[in-house]
C-alpha cells in the first residue's frame, strides 16, 4: 500500500506522458488498419484518472466505461499487454477478446472497460457492496462519462448505493460531449454534479486538467470513505482532444474551443508547476517523452509480432470449467472428428 | 423422503446454500421483510440477518447489477425477481453484462451468480405479467438456464445453480409453488446436475416433451391416452440449457414418435430447437412429424377464456399426440 503523498509526482507526469504517446500511437495503428472496431482516445483527460490512481490504494477497485486505455495504463496494466487488446492478440490484457473498449486487468484491480454506457454503475455498486460485506477498508472508484447520468442504470445505482451507503467515489468525466451531443443538449442540470443532491450524495467539482487538484480532492474523500463506507461523487471538468471515437471529425464544436483547452493541457500544467518548484528540468522532462515514445512504440512491435488464440479455443471462454453440455463433445471436438484426421485450424500469427 | 410444496424445497435450498456459504447472499424485492413475494424466502432474514438477506428497492436493472458486480470480486449472489417478466427491465444485466463478462475478460472473470423467480403465464395476470422467458434467455451463450416442475427438482436445480461458477437462470413454476411432491429429508443432499432430462413417466408409443408447467399437463394428459390405449413416455427436460440430447435422442429412438409442449410462445421458442436437433441427429427413427404444442402467437389476454384458449391445455395436446400417432 502506498499512500498518495508518497506518489513521486515525476512519476505520475511520466505516467500522462505514457498515455498519450500511447493513445498517439493507437490512432496512428487505428489509421493503418491494425486496429479493428472502435477506437476511444484518452487524450486530454489524463490528469483525472492518473490524478485519482495517484489517491487510492493499488487494491482499490477501479472500473469505467469504454474509453479505457487510460484507465488500465494507469492502474499498471503494461502498454505492451494494452497494445496487443487493441489488435487482438493472445498477449492481450483480455486475450485480445474485448478489445478498445473492454480492457480487463484482474491482478492490477482493473475490473474493465464497460461499453454499455451507464450499464457498469450497477456493477461497481456490486463490487462496493462486496467490500461492506467482508467489512474490507477497500474503495470501489467508478469512472463515466457525461453521458451516463441521463441512462436509467446510472439513476438505480446511484440510489442504491446511497441507500445501503457503499464506499464508492462516483467520477464523472465531464468533457462537455456525449460522442456528439453537448451537455446543454442532453442534460436538464446547470451543472452536472447536482445529479449527486438527488440521492443525498455529497458531491464536488474539481478542475480535470489541474493533476495536483484531481489527487488531493480524491484523496480527501478516499480517506474519509476509508473511516466510514459511504458513497461521493465528482464532477472532474476535462476535455477530450480527439472526437468521440476515431471515425469523428467533432464538427460539432469550434477550433476556438479545443485551442482553448489545448492551452490549458493537463501535461504541460503539472510539468509547468514542477519545472517552477525545481523539480524537474527540461532535459528530464525531455527524457521522461522519448521514453513514453519508446515505450509506445515497443508495445506496438510486441502487439504485432504477438500470436492469436486459436479458433477452436473461443469454445472455453463461454462457460468456466470446459464444455456447456456434460458428456457432450464441443463442436469443434466433432468438426475435426468428421475430418478425419484433417490438421486442426490454425493459429494465425 | 417426505412430501413437501414446491415453495418449500426452494426455501430449503436457499437456506442450505446460505448455511453452507457465507458468500452466498440473496437481493430482491420484498425477500426480506416481507418473506417474498411468494413466500419463498419465508423465514430467512430471522435466520441468516439483513446481511445476507436483503431487500431492495424496485430497481430490477441495478440490483441485478449489483449482483453481477458482486460476483466479479467474489461472492456468490441469489438475485430474486418477483417475477421473471420483470426481468425484463434487467435484460442488459442479465444479458449483456452477466453472461459476456467471462469472453469479454479473456476468462478473467467468471460470474456466480443465480437469477430465479416464477416464471412463465400464471393465471389471468394479463400480458405484462405472463412472459414465458425460457427462450430468451437460453438465447444468450453464457447463461444456463433451467425449469423445474417438482419440488425434488426445485431444490436440487436451485442449490446446483448457486454453486456453479457461471450465471444461472432457476426459472421457477409459478403455477406449481403449492405443489407437492417427495423429496429427501432436510439431512440429505439433494444436487441435481443441469443438463439432464428426466423421464417422468415411461411409454411405448409416444414421446412428450415437456418442461415446468407442462410437464404436469403432460402427466394428466398420459393417464387419459392410457385409456385409449396409447403409451406416452413423459421427457421432463428439466434443464433448457444445457439439453440434454441424449435422454431426448433415447426416448424418441424407442417411441419413434415426438409431441413436444412448451408454456412458451411458438416463434423461436424451445421446442423449435428440440425439433431441429431431433431431425437433424435421428430422422430416420421418426415414424411421424414431430408437432409442438405451445402458446398462440399472441400477446396474452386477460380475459379467463381467451387465456384458456392461448395456452396450451390438454385438448391441444390430446389432438398433437393423437395426429402423430395417427391414431
Amino acid at each position: 500500500m502506498q499512500r498518495a503523498e508518497q506518489r513521486d509526482e515525476v512519476e505520475m507526469l511520466a505516467l500522462m506522458l505514457l498515455i498519450r504517446r500511447f493513445e498517439e500511437r493507437a490512432s496512428q495503428q487505428y489509421q493503418a488498419q491494425k486496429i479493428g472496431g472502435f477506437c476511444h482516445l484518452y487524450i486530454g483527460q489524463e490528469a483525472v484518472v492518473v490524478g485519482a490512481v495517484a489517491a487510492v490504494r493499488d487494491d482499490d477497485y477501479i472500473i469505467t466505461a469504454y474509453r479505457d486505455h487510460g484507465h488500465a495504463l494507469a492502474r499498471g496494466t503494461s502498454p505492451n499487454a494494452c497494445m496487443a487488446e487493441l489488435f487482438g492478440k493472445a498477449t492481450g490484457c483480455s486475450q485480445g477478446l474485448g478489445g478498445s473498449m473492454h480492457f480487463f486487468d484482474k491482478k492490477n484491480h482493473m475490473y474493465g472497460g464497460h461499453a454499455i454506457v451507464g450499464a457498469h454503475v450497477p456493477l461497481a455498486a456490486g463490487m462496493a457492496f462486496a467490500s461492506k460485506y467482508r467489512e474490507e477498508d477497500r474503495v470501489t472508484i467508478c469512472f463515466f462519462g457525461d453521458g451516463a447520468i441521463n441512462q436509467g442504470s446510472f439513476h438505480e445505482a446511484l440510489n442504491l448505493i446511497a441507500l445501503y451507503k457503499l464506499p464508492v467515489v462516483l467520477i464523472c468525466e465531464n468533457n462537455l460531449f456525449a460522442m456528439g451531443t453537448s451537455v446543454k443538449r442532453s442534460t436538464s442540470l446547470k451543472q452536472i454534479v447536482d445529479r449527486a443532491e438527488g440521492y443525498d450524495i455529497p458531491g464536488d467539482i474539481v478542475d480535470g486538467m489541474n493533476f495536483r487538484e484531481v489527487r488531493d480532492k480524491l484523496s480527501e474523500i478516499v480517506t474519509s470513505i476509508r473511516k466510514d463506507p459511504h458513497p461521493a461523487f465528482v464532477e472532474i471538468r476535462t476535455y477530450r482532444y480527439r472526437g468521440h471515437s476515431m471515425s469523428d471529425p467533432a464538427s460539432y464544436r469550434t477550433k476556438d474551443e479545443l485551442e482553448k483547452y489545448r492551452l490549458d493541457d493537463p501535461i504541460i500544467r503539472l510539468r509547468a508547476q514542477l519545472t517552477r518548484e525545481g523539480k524537474l528540468t527540461n532535459e528530464q522532462f525531455d527524457a521522461l517523452d522519448k521514453k513514453a515514445k519508446e515505450t509506445a512504440l515497443a508495445a506496438v512491435k510486441f502487439a504485432e509480432s504477438s500470436p492469436e488464440l486459436p479458433v477452436e479455443k473461443v469454445y472455453d471462454y463461454a462457460y468456466l470449467n470446459g464444455p456447456m453440455e456434460p458428456g457432450r463433445p464441443r463442436p469443434a471436438d466433432l468438426e475435426q472428428k468428421r475430418r478425419e484426421g484433417a490438421p486442426a485450424p490454425k493459429a494465425q500469427s | 423422503m417426505r412430501e413437501i410444496t414446491y415453495r418449500q424445497a426452494l426455501n430449503e435450498a436457499l437456506a442450505e446454500e446460505l448455511e453452507r456459504d457465507p458468500n452466498v447472499f440473496l437481493m430482491g424485492e420484498e425477500v426480506a421483510e416481507y418473506h417474498g413475494a411468494y413466500k419463498v424466502s419465508q423465514g430467512l432474514l430471522e435466520r441468516f440477518g439483513p446481511k445476507r438477506v436483503v431487500d431492495t428497492p424496485i430497481s430490477e436493472n441495478g440490483f441485478a447489477g449489483l449482483g453481477v458486480g458482486a460476483a466479479m470480486v467474489g461472492l456468490r449472489p441469489i438475485i430474486e425477481f418477483m417475477t421473471l417478466s420483470f426481468s425484463l427491465v434487467a435484460f442488459d444485466q442479465v444479458v449483456n453484462n452477466a453472461p459476456n463478462m467471462f469472453m469479454m475478460s479473456g476468462g478473467q472473470f467468471n460470474i456466480p451468480i443465480t437469477f430465479r423467480g416464477p416464471n412463465g403465464p400464471a393465471h389471468q395476470l394479463g400480458a405484462t405479467h405472463s412472459h414465458a422467458t425460457e427462450s430468451l434467455y437460453a438465447n444468450a451463450p453464457g447463461l444456463k438456464v433451467c425449469t423445474p416442475a417438482t419440488p425434488r427438482d426445485a431444490k436440487g436445480l436451485l442449490k446446483t445453480a448457486v454453486r456453479d461458477d457461471n450465471p444461472v437462470l432457476v426459472l421457477e413454476a409459478e403455477l406449481l409453488y403449492s405443489s407437492k411432491g417427495m423429496v429427501e429429508p432436510p439431512d440429505e443432499e439433494v444436487l441435481i446436475p443441469l443438463g439432464q432430462a428426466d423421464v417422468k413417466r415411461e411409454g411405448s408409443d409416444v414421446s412428450i416433451i415437456c418442461y415446468a408447467q407442462t410437464v404436469p399437463l403432460a402427466i394428466a394428459v398420459a393417464a387419459q391416452l392410457e385409456e385409449e390405449d396409447i403409451s406416452a413416455e413423459i421427457v421432463d427436460l428439466r434443464s433448457i440449457k444445457p439439453l440434454d440430447e441424449a435422454t431426448i435422442f433415447n426416448s424418441v429412438s424407442k417411441t419413434h414418435r415426438a409431441v413436444i409442449v412448451e408454456q412458451d410462445r411458438p416463434f423461436c421458442g424451445v421446442g423449435a430447437e428440440v425439433c431441429y436437433r431431433i431431425q437433424k441427429n435421428i430422422f430416420d427413427e421418426l415414424d411421424a412429424p414431430i408437432i409442438r404444442v405451445s402458446q398462440e402467437d399472441v400477446p396474452m389476454p386477460y380475459n379467463e377464456r381467451l387465456e384458456k384458449f392461448v395456452l396450451p391445455n390438454a385438448d391441444k395436446l390430446m389432438v398433437a399426440v393423437k395426429k402423430v400417432c395417427y391414431a
